[in-house]
């Protein structure tokens, strides 16, 4: 099984921690003085008050994902960690670009959001800004079929992820 | 009872039974220092809270209870950050409470505000930013679990002056299981299937090694540790961190591993079948270039940090668990497999264990052959430390508690003094903080007053914190110290000589700037000074004699002698470097076909210099790298 956007050195952790100030700052502070890479962080609440789930991608050229774990599960803050082979996980990833478009091309531009089954959000006058979720492949895919027609603004805001069912 | 978060503090170190904190008022603290004055514990006041951190950890190296220290904000806080660093490294547990501004003034770049709990961040087991006075003893409660308990190691409660001003309702919490620490659990329970693995190792070793670290120590396991090494005969290295673990006299003590480590306890390991890792972490230190590191060896680790099993090193078998259960169980293992005898009443000889005798004779042969030797002074020159170290060893008591800075002074000292109990050799090992022995040995003096407590101390290193030794005096700590004044920084000396071809750059001191003696006359101390070796000796009896006061002896030590046997960093171990002149001993003790002429040989100290009277110290200079490797060979190159 291909991990996602083919790079095989990336890894996905969700990591249970306590929601408290200055826990990110933990999680990251320990991620750069251990020399751990972070691809991407995506942080948010869950629905148990009292907890946040931080989902990193890390790079395992950097360090062994046993070593990455355990480091951070000496973290008093952290509850749990989960590791989530790409084969086991369901990956989302939100994007939103802002593309030049132009009169003659904006609609091959709708077309292609159409076959991705992403939406229009904003409109102007020689540019549109079109939202896409999934899996960060097709996100991937997506980014680099609108890049001939100029890219103005790009934002994707890293996977979220948890294990299949 | 509505009382002040200030108060609820004090209160809650009471509860957690602390008999003395280290501190220094300021702005922020003052609240807390209030009713620091209707407690009974007591308050040591230093003069710079890098001792207060560094007398808290002596004080926790010695007693196995934490050290506290308690101290203003910013600058206060900046200045115990090394400290707390210091005892991240060593696992040593240490609570500190450090003033923060006030709540409305966090973040303002307020008068004395620093982000404590950010700085310490990375040098801590933990740390908290208290913001409410209700959360005061729940978080001093938590402090002392987290610091004690696992690996222990420092914390830190950053306390912001409203908060402590704050009225609160006082409460305690009953047991750990009010603490509010999810993510907390360092209980752990060992696998049987995993020591009877271990077991299985240790019976089909040919050549086994028990490698001992500071976890041994922590863990209070040096009875436990003694009985697995008679009744199955395995010879024992103890690192740095666990120098008084295992009796030194021991036959089956091999002395200190890894860079300065002695022959036999270098080369044991690197020739060994298997390493029994009781609580070392694989430390550059020891390891020397890890691919090159005991290669045939296979690997029992036990350590209570699941993140040291695999970190440097993949263990055969990882085991997580507290060395002192775990060397119980281990022990359990092997008596079940009939092994119970002592080292040669031929019980370890049972048909399910390999014979490990041909190992002990190799082994005790290189401890013939190379023991820790060094040149007596001549008439009219300066004294050997080495020499003073072993002098100060005889004149002192068993239970006496040995200190160090960092550098020359700290290897000579590990390697020769002779330990006999453990919790006794109190050391900066990990971070390597110079100006760690005069704090330190205020600290240890402290948690255990009815011991003679020295501290062997460089001249660099006595420069750093010397000004404590006037809390000492201050506050009736009779602590000694022994400079080993060799007017140098004497181990980037060393490497300069060795790798930079005699370049020496910035490491002169000078032997009379400053005058040590009226130093410590000033600072309320007995100051003595000893030139000539007939002095050391009578010296040394008359500061045991002194007990009202600390008493400081300068020691004018040989600046040309260096810290052997060597491998330098990032070489491997295969490459020591031995003293100049051990072959020529080694070869003569081959010839004399006996250990006649070589006093205690079995002992790792060794001959100590017996007989090796004639070279002079100071032509060694010239040698500046041509040491001799194991081949014969001068292979010292530059990093």
């Amino acid at each position: 099984m291909k991990a996602a956007t083919g790079m095989e050195h990336l890894h996905i952790i969700s990591v249970l921690v306590e929601n408290k100030s200055g826990v990110l700052a933990r999680v990251a502070g320990l991620f750069s003085r251990r020399g751990f890479n972070i691809y991407s962080l995506a942080v948010a609440p869950t629905d148990d008050k009292r907890f946040s789930r931080i989902t990193a991608v890390v790079d395992l050229d950097s360090a062994p994902l046993e070593q990455i774990i355990m480091q951070l599960d000496k973290l008093i803050n952290v509850v749990s960690i989960d590791e989530l082979a790409p084969s086991d996980a369901i990956e989302t990833e939100l994007l939103l670009a802002t593309v030049k478009s132009d009169n003659d091309i904006r609609g091959q531009i709708i077309q292609l959001v159409g076959v991705f089954e992403g939406k229009i959000v904003d409109v102007g006058i020689a540019s549109l800004t079109v939202m896409l979720a999934g899996h960060p492949s097709k996100l991937d895919d997506f980014e680099e079929l609108i890049r001939p027609y100029g890219i103005v603004d790009i934002q994707r805001t890293g996977r979220v992820a948890l294990s299949r069912l | 009872m509505q009382i002040t978060g200030a108060h609820a503090l004090v209160k809650s170190l009471e509860m957690e039974g602390v008999e003395v904190v280290f501190g220094m008022p300021g702005g922020a603290i003052l609240p807390v220092y209030d009713p620091m004055l209707d407690t009974s514990i007591r308050h040591i006041l230093v003069r710079h809270e890098q001792g207060a951190g560094h007398a808290a950890e002596g004080y926790a190296h010695a007693t196995g209870r934490p050290g506290v220290a308690i101290v203003t904000s910013g600058p206060a806080a900046t200045n115990i950050v090394t400290a707390l660093a210091d005892a991240y490294m060593d696992s040593i547990p240490l609570v500190v409470i450090t003033g923060q501004v006030a709540r409305p003034f966090i973040g303002t770049d307020a008068f004395q505000e620093s982000d404590t709990t950010g700085i310490t961040m990375g040098v801590t087991k933990h740390n908290w930013l208290v913001t409410d006075p209700n959360e005061i003893p729940e978080v001093v409660a938590a402090a002392f679990y987290i610091a004690t308990t696992g690996r222990p190691g420092p914390v830190l409660i950053d306390l912001p002056k409203d908060v402590s001003n704050a009225m609160m309702e006082w409460h305690w919490p009953e047991s750990v299981d009010e603490l509010d620490l999810p993510g907390y659990h360092p209980a752990t329970t060992v696998d049987q299937d995993i020591i009877e693995q271990a077991v299985d190792l240790i019976c089909d070793s040919e050549r086994p090694v028990m490698y001992v670290g500071g976890g041994v120590i922590k863990s209070n396991a040096s009875d436990e540790l003694l009985e697995l090494a008679e009744m199955t005969g395995i010879p024992v290295v103890t690192t740095l961190m666990a120098r008084s673990a295992f009796p030194s006299a021991h036959p089956l003590s091999l002395g200190m591993p890894g860079m300065h480590g002695n022959y036999t306890a270098v080369t044991a390991m690197q020739r060994s079948d298997l390493l029994i890792d009781l609580g070392a972490r694989f430390d550059d230190r020891v390891t020397g270039r890890v691919d090159a590191f005991a290669p045939e060896a296979k690997v029992i680790h036990v350590d209570i940090d699941p993140a040291e099993l695999g970190k440097i090193r993949r263990p055969d078998v990882a085991i997580c668990g507290d060395c002192k259960p775990v060397i119980e169980e281990l022990i359990h293992g092997l008596k079940k497999r009939g092994i119970s005898g002592g080292i040669d009443d031929g019980n370890s000889k049972v048909e399910s264990r390999r014979d490990i005798s041909s190992w002990l004779s190799t082994i005790y042969e290189w401890q013939e052959r190379y023991p820790l030797i060094y040149h007596q002074s001549k008439e009219g020159e300066l004294l050997k430390p080495q020499m003073v170290i072993e002098t100060l060893r005889e004149l002192t008591p068993d239970d006496t508690i040995l200190v160090t800075g960092v550098g020359q002074h700290q290897m000579w000292a590990s390697m020769f003094w002779k330990f006999k109990m453990p919790r006794t050799f109190v050391t900066s090992g990990g971070l390597g903080t110079m100006g760690f022995a005069v704090p330190a040995a205020i600290g240890a003096k402290v948690g255990h007053p009815e011991r003679m407590v020295w501290a062997i101390d460089g001249d660099g290193c006595f420069q750093m914190t010397a000004q404590e030794l006037v809390t000492a005096a201050a506050e009736g700590i009779p602590v000694k110290i022994a400079i080993l004044n060799n007017a140098y920084l004497g181990m980037v000396r060393q490497w300069q000589e060795l790798f930079y071809d005699e370049r020496y750059s910035e490491v002169y001191l000078s032997p009379d700037l400053p005058d040590y003696v009226k130093w410590a006359e000033a600072m309320g101390c007995v100051g003595m000074r000893v030139d000539s070796p007939n002095d050391v000796a009578p010296v040394i009896e008359k500061a045991n004699s002194i007990d009202d006061r600390p008493v400081v002896i300068d020691f004018r030590t040989d600046a040309f002698e260096k810290v052997y046997p060597m491998v330098p960093a990032g070489a491997s171990n295969d490459d020591i470097i031995l003293f100049p002149g051990q072959e020529d001993y080694a070869l003569g003790v081959q010839e004399a076909g006996s250990s006649d002429n070589v006093a205690g040989s079995k002992d790792e100290a060794g001959a100590g210099g017996a007989g090796m009277t004639e070279a002079g110290g100071k032509d060694e200079a010239g040698a500046g790298g041509a040491g001799t490797t194991e081949a014969g060979e001068g292979k010292v190159e530059s990093r």
